[in-house]
């Protein structure tokens, strides 16, 4: 029998049945998604980022929206009713990092791309309560006059390629060309418009 | 999910929660003491003792019934591998019940209501407000929450239409979209020609402008303008070209306002809905955005 003292003495015997209970979850709960088709087999049709796209998401992340708006539909209808069909996991397989999130002040946005014009979210980051007068969303008015030099587009596409993401050779050589000079708020679009655009598997008719 | 996870998943799932309960029952059987007592481990540090205490009771009855709950629980969902639970549950059933209840619900109303014509909705109360509500949600984030607009988004509440204001068009418009298209003129017209047709358009509603730039801007506007903005320049529903003479303005009415149009040009953009609405949804919000100007 072991005896409580046993363990409360021995840091090392603590330590090791610690680990042993916490990777537990881990190797129950992670490890097989690594393995698991719907996890790692992207959606049929799923198109990678372009070079602006790109550099928008992170700008995207740069700025923290991710830290308001969520980018994870739940299987609800309230959810799906206002923002579309529910988000799976086949659909995020090319993102690092990916953008979930957890807390929505804001909206979600997974499936914001064609709900409304490139004018409307020029507009909005610029001053969200030009269009919506209630907004306490903060203005970006800055990724009107910061222009891209495009400089680690292509490193950044050559790492995403690394990690699995079907970049080409070709998409890195010719991403310097698409992005330069190009305002952040140009890429910031662009990348909003791509959200749930990726693939076009689901009816997001409701 | 292969066999082999499902048997990996099952396996460490329940090594982890049958190895606490063993833990948990193994050092109860060891403690030296059945019952309170006074007695102490023996060592001090800055004059603070331990008792050497069974775990009291409440305290290890609450262990065993989370052992006992996670066992059941996972009985009933699934949890562990392929094993789908007694109950049967999955977030995306779930989500199909909740979906086939609601079309049970509403589906009568949405067909009551697209059975009607926009004109006949127009005294439908409860209609038009299903209309408003959907116009809150879908709509209300370019065109305001009562249809007024914003600076380039149209205002729905006057009878000023770019494309046309019957129900037909007003649907057409949220089903398939619309793009402007108002090509710049900066390069045609020079910065000279801008401010002469500037002036030419601001006279067309009454505004004050110079008139001899008006003259000469006229000139201009008959020449580059009217396949779009028509002679008088009062527009073509037809093309989404508004009317320059009544005084309504999409993208401001100042001078400078106004000649930035020409210079730089415009194109408006109202997405497509009919991929993201049914057509019993359109129908309502055309019903509603019909009866903001036909009070």
């Amino acid at each position: 029998m072991i005896k409580h003292e046993t363990i409360e003495k021995n840091i090392g015997i603590m330590i090791l049945l610690i680990i042993l209970v916490i990777s537990g979850g881990g190797l129950a709960e992670i490890v097989p998604l690594f393995f698991s088709n719907s996890t790692t087999k992207p959606i049929e049709g799923l198109r990678t980022y372009t070079a602006l796209e790109l550099e928008g998401r992170d700008i995207y992340i740069r700025e923290g929206c991710n830290v308001c708006h969520s980018q994870q539909i739940r299987p609800f209808r309230a959810e799906t009713e206002r923002y579309g069909h529910y988000s799976t996991a086949n659909e995020g397989v090319w993102e690092h990092p990916f953008l979930w999130g957890s807390k929505r002040t804001g909206p979600d946005l997974a499936r914001v791309g064609g709900r409304y014009s490139d004018d409307w979210h020029r507009a909005h980051l610029y001053d969200p309560r030009d269009v919506v007068p209630e907004s306490k969303m903060p203005s970006y008015p800055w990724l009107f006059e910061n222009k891209l030099s495009g400089q680690d587009t292509a490193t950044k596409m050559q790492v995403l390629a690394k990690m699995g993401v079907p970049y080409t050779e070709a998409d890195a050589a010719a991403a310097r060309e698409q992005v330069e000079g190009k305002t952040e708020v140009d890429a910031l679009v662009a990348y909003l418009q791509s959200l749930g655009k990726l693939h076009s598997v689901y009816n997001n008719k409701r | 999910m292969s066999a082999f996870w499902s048997a990996w998943i099952t396996v460490i799932t329940l090594a982890v929660i049958l190895g606490c309960a063993w833990l948990l029952w193994s050092t109860r059987r060891s403690e030296p003491h059945k019952e309170t007592t006074e007695e102490t481990l023996g060592h001090a540090f800055d004059g603070i003792e331990e008792y050497d205490n069974p775990l009291p009771s409440w305290w290890l009855h609450m262990f065993v019934a989370t052992i006992i709950f996670g066992l059941l629980y996972l009985a009933a969902y699934p949890g562990l591998g392929n094993y789908k639970g007694f109950l049967g549950w999955t977030s995306t059933g779930q989500w199909e019940e909740e979906m086939a209840h609601a079309e049970e619900v509403y589906k009568p109303v949405f067909a009551k209501y697209a059975a009607m014509s926009v004109e006949d909705l127009q005294s439908q109360s409860e209609g038009l407000k299903m209309g408003q509500r959907m116009f809150a949600n879908n709509c209300s984030l370019c065109h305001g929450a009562t249809g007024s607009g914003a600076h380039g988004f149209p205002n729905l509440t006057d009878s000023d239409w770019l494309y046309g204001g019957t129900p037909d068009v007003i649907k057409h418009t949220i089903a398939a979209g619309r793009t402007g298209a108002m090509p710049p003129w900066g390069a045609v017209l020079g910065e000279e020609g801008v401010r002469d047709v500037t002036s030419y358009v601001m006279s067309l509603s009454g505004k004050e402008a110079d008139a001899d730039a008006a003259a000469r801007g006229e000139q201009q506007f008959q020449a580059l303008c009217t396949a779009c903005h028509a002679q008088d320049g009062t527009g073509v529903q037809a093309l989404g070209a508004p009317n320059l003479t009544d005084n309504v303005w999409l993208y401001g009415s100042t001078f400078d306002k106004i000649s930035h149009t020409i210079r730089t040009g415009r194109s408006g953009v109202m997405p497509a809905h009919k991929d993201l609405l049914s057509d019993e949804k359109i129908h309502l919000i055309t019903a509603y955005v019909y009866s903001l100007s036909n009070k």
